[in-house]
């Protein structure tokens, strides 16, 4: 059985990997395997499982990647996951890829749906607008007719039809999945001396570019392992990570909030991994399962509407009593219009319930670490003296 | 949008004069709606259901209007740092925060008096992410009824069925019940088939009015000017009669201007020559709008055609009317077809067109700090528009009611430069690539 430390560390080399070779080598393996490329926050992954292609998580460059061609695509004023994204494209780092799905989180990643058919006009692109209402006679309905409308162009990339049974079994699949997913992160909720949240992040970065079998596979050997490992208990807060479901942080930030003193406890890092709160039914139309799942068992972050007011900041708060957690960091990249425009209703909502929080803002190439560290650091202080006193 | 109330030493003519009684009329029903008990709906410009909130007897508040008002009057950039001291990130939408900082000052509206607070926020989700926010953050202040409705954005440049079935259905099942609990008046479509009819016949002069720009020289200028006259389509007036009186007046005006061979009309009087025709891309800055405006008359630049008048619905590019005989798919397919709704290729080929038509000299954006939605991609834009119509283009950056982001030296040496361009290119040189 494989330690911890090795499974990580492949976990690690999969993460620098910017030329995302263990895909080129899936799609190698045979001419007629497709990837199909898709951006935060969620795309059923569970329909192009269903004709044998590969689902490719693409979150931009991260801190390894110079971006020289993708700032000549973007003002200074906008976040830098497209800029490194576009640098992915134009470098050819992603010339492999049949299609990519753009999710509906905000108007920037929106916009690059079009400049990707602009820059890319016989790749399949396809800007997946999932429902904001979620009533299932209305916003389930269009979001069938939209699953199917993504069905019917996965089809032409691959050249036939998908079944409905092909899809209730890779619902089947992803359903187990996400039963790891969820199996690792209340591991790290309970005993997160023994997961430290930089490593759970690389386990679940390695879902990005593995076939989804693979990628359960490795979270299960984790598991195990890591539950037969003794590391130290640390005197750390408890902390929520909120704020990073698109452009990802750089490592060493996650490294630097533990090593400031706190235990990461939940995040919204990769959401597309548990986007869907409980397990899709196996039976039926597949389609409508996988609506239904999205409207009635989702999970929430910025790019959602909350329909009913008194619901805003129920699902963090219900996080932060769930997972014990004594308080939240805010990090959001910079210029990301959902997550800092949801802060302030974020904020407000734990203000009234007493529970403290900081905030601070990066970029996925942010170089300096130390003011984060010293901010954190200093929240965890706070926190340890207050629960002292109390 | 509609600041013709603002600039008191503009010439008036009396299109502007009527949309001056117009908006004040507005304001001060708005503002005495607690005395006269009548129902407010706060909405979008993009996506703005004007037709249908004046079946139920409601008025019609806009946030960005707001915004805007505040901008040309200078007001805006405290109410800026004051939702930034509340903890409004510096990175967002300044719209945003002006309307939130004027809320912490007590929601003045420009005619001095308080807005009351909306009995209904309609969350047209038209076009652009940040509405969405906007009004959970307004919802979370006021504490009154939201009406959602989400407009799937054109990402493969088209409305399918399925797009306008599911707008359909939520006007049906979501927002008009809604509408009439808050209002209490029961919904009566042969009187939104009375609007739209009149919507139709205000478009047609609208429509007119823009494509006078192909004129040379053109009788209008479709950026500075144009923000005044899509002021009643775009805001609480489409739908009503004023709407057509007022694009009537204007058409009249305007046919005046081709008959005498006049340029249009700016602050400073008539423009004399017309040396640069330009289509322009993206919103105008509010804050110095006046200050902006001079650079190109003084250069004898005249925009002929722009985006941003197609930001609260698109009337000319595809011919859309709103249509009595399906009131709600019209409804629909509007917020559907709104200029920002609309996918990056789409918008190329409309600037492409305009460019064509209206036998522009270049292409120029100005990219807007805050608007994601009109600025991401913008640079593309550009390229591509350059490279289909060989015409030179340039790129300024200023935002929309932040003054702090509008730089008068750094915009007016790139426009100069910019007509320097223009000048060269077509005395048969090369201009370098995008000023």
């Amino acid at each position: 059985m494989k330690n911890t430390s090795e499974i990580i560390e492949y976990c690690q080399e999969l993460y620098e990997d910017i030329d995302f070779t263990a895909t080129r080598k899936w799609k190698d393996a045979d001419p007629a395997r497709k990837v199909v490329g898709y951006m935060p926050v969620y795309v059923p992954r569970e329909l192009m499982h269903a004709g044998g292609i590969l689902s490719l998580g693409i979150l931009g460059g991260g801190d390894s990647m110079e971006v020289i061609h993708g700032d000549a695509y973007y003002q200074s004023y906008i976040c830098r996951i497209p800029r490194s994204t576009i640098e992915l494209a134009v470098t050819k780092r992603l010339d492999f890829v049949d299609g990519m799905l753009f999710p509906s989180i905000c108007d920037v990643i929106r916009n690059l749906s079009g400049m990707w058919k602009l820059l890319m006009p016989d790749v399949y692109v396809r800007y997946f607008d999932t429902p904001q209402n979620f009533i299932s006679g209305i916003g389930g309905d269009y979001y069938v007719n939209e699953l199917r409308e993504l069905k019917e162009g996965l089809e032409g990339i691959i050249g036939r039809e998908i079944t409905d049974d092909q899809i209730r079994n890779s619902i089947a699949v992803y359903n187990e999945n996400r039963r790891l997913v969820n199996a690792v992160y209340d591991f790290r909720t309970a005993e997160p001396w023994k997961a430290p949240s930089w490593e759970v992040y690389l386990l679940m970065r390695a879902g990005m570019v593995l076939p989804v079998e693979e990628h359960s596979q490795l979270m299960s050997d984790y598991l195990a392992a890591a539950v037969s490992e003794d590391k130290p208990m640390r005197d750390n807060c408890r902390i929520i990570l909120q704020g990073s479901f698109c452009e990802q942080p750089p490592l060493n930030l996650i490294k630097s909030i533990e090593l400031s003193g706190c235990y990461i406890v939940d995040d919204d890092y990769m959401l597309v991994t548990r986007w869907l709160l409980e397990d899709v039914p196996t039976d039926g139309d597949p389609l409508v399962n996988l609506s239904e799942a999205f409207i009635k068992h989702s999970g929430e972050t910025a790019a959602k509407y909350v329909p009913d007011a008194a619901d805003k900041g129920k699902f963090l708060i219900n996080a932060v009593k769930d997972k014990a957690a004594e308080g939240v960091i805010f990090a959001a990249p910079s210029f990301c219009d959902p997550a800092l425009l949801d802060r302030p209703m974020m904020a407000g909502a734990l203000s009234r319930t007493d529970i403290p929080y900081i905030s601070f803002k990066y970029a996925e190439n942010s170089g300096q670490m130390q003011p984060i560290r010293e901010q954190a650091g200093t929240f965890a202080d706070t926190i340890k003296l207050w629960s002292e006193a109390s | 949008m509609s600041p013709a109330d603002i600039n008191e030493d503009v010439i008036k003519e009396s299109s502007m004069l009527k949309q001056k009684e117009m908006i004040s009329a507005n304001y001060e029903k708005l503002t005495s709606a607690p005395e006269t008990g009548q129902k407010v709906a706060s909405t979008y410009v993009p996506g703005n259901l004007n037709e249908l909130i004046m079946c139920f007897d409601m008025l019609n508040n806009l946030p960005e209007i707001n915004a805007i008002q505040n901008g040309m009057r200078k007001q805006s950039g405290a109410m800026i740092q004051d939702a930034e001291k509340m903890g409004h990130s510096e990175d967002v939408c300044t719209y945003v925060k002006a309307d939130i900082g004027n809320m912490a000052k007590g929601a003045i509206a420009p005619n001095g008096k308080p807005m009351p607070v909306p009995d209904l926020l309609m969350l047209s989700y038209t076009g652009c992410f940040t509405f969405l926010k906007w009004f959970e953050l307004l919802r979370d202040q006021y504490g009154c009824r939201t009406a959602m409705l989400h407009v799937p954005y054109e990402g493969d440049g088209v409305i399918t069925a399925n797009m306008r079935d599911y707008v359909v259905k939520q006007l049906k099942e979501e927002v008009i019940p809604t509408f009439e609990e808050v209002s209490g008046v029961k919904f009566d479509i042969d009187r939104l088939r009375e609007n739209l009819k009149n919507s139709a016949k205000a478009e047609e002069d609208f429509v007119w009015v823009l494509e006078s720009a192909k004129n040379k020289p053109s009788p209008i200028d479709a950026y500075f000017g144009g923000v005044y006259y899509v002021g009643p389509i775009f805001t609480a007036f489409r739908g009503t009669t004023d709407a057509i009186d007022y694009y009537k007046i204007l058409r009249g005006e305007i046919e005046q201007r081709i008959a005498s061979g006049q340029g249009p009309i700016t602050p400073e009087g008539e423009m004399k020559e017309e040396k640069y025709r330009l289509v322009v891309e993206g919103p105008p800055n509010w804050t110095s709008f006046r200050e902006f405006w001079k650079m190109f008359y003084d250069e004898g630049a005249v925009v002929v055609s722009s985006t941003y008048t197609k930001v609260g619905g698109v009337y000319d590019y595809d011919g859309f009317r709103h249509d009595p005989d399906n009131p709600l798919e019209s409804l629909a397919d509007y917020c559907l077809g709104c200029y920002t709704n609309r996918n990056l290729p789409m918008r190329v080929d409309m600037i492409e067109k305009a460019m064509e038509e209206y036998q522009a000299d270049g292409f120029l954006i100005n990219s807007i700090k805050s608007c994601n939605s009109f600025s991401a991609g913008q640079l593309m834009m550009m390229r591509e528009v350059e490279n289909r119509t060989g015409k030179p283009a340039a790129f300024i950056e200023t935002d929309l009611v932040d003054p702090r982001y509008f730089s008068p030296a750094n915009v007016k040496n790139r426009l100069e430069s910019y007509f320097q361009m223009i000048d060269q290119k077509r005395a048969g040189g090369s201009p370098s690539r995008a000023a």
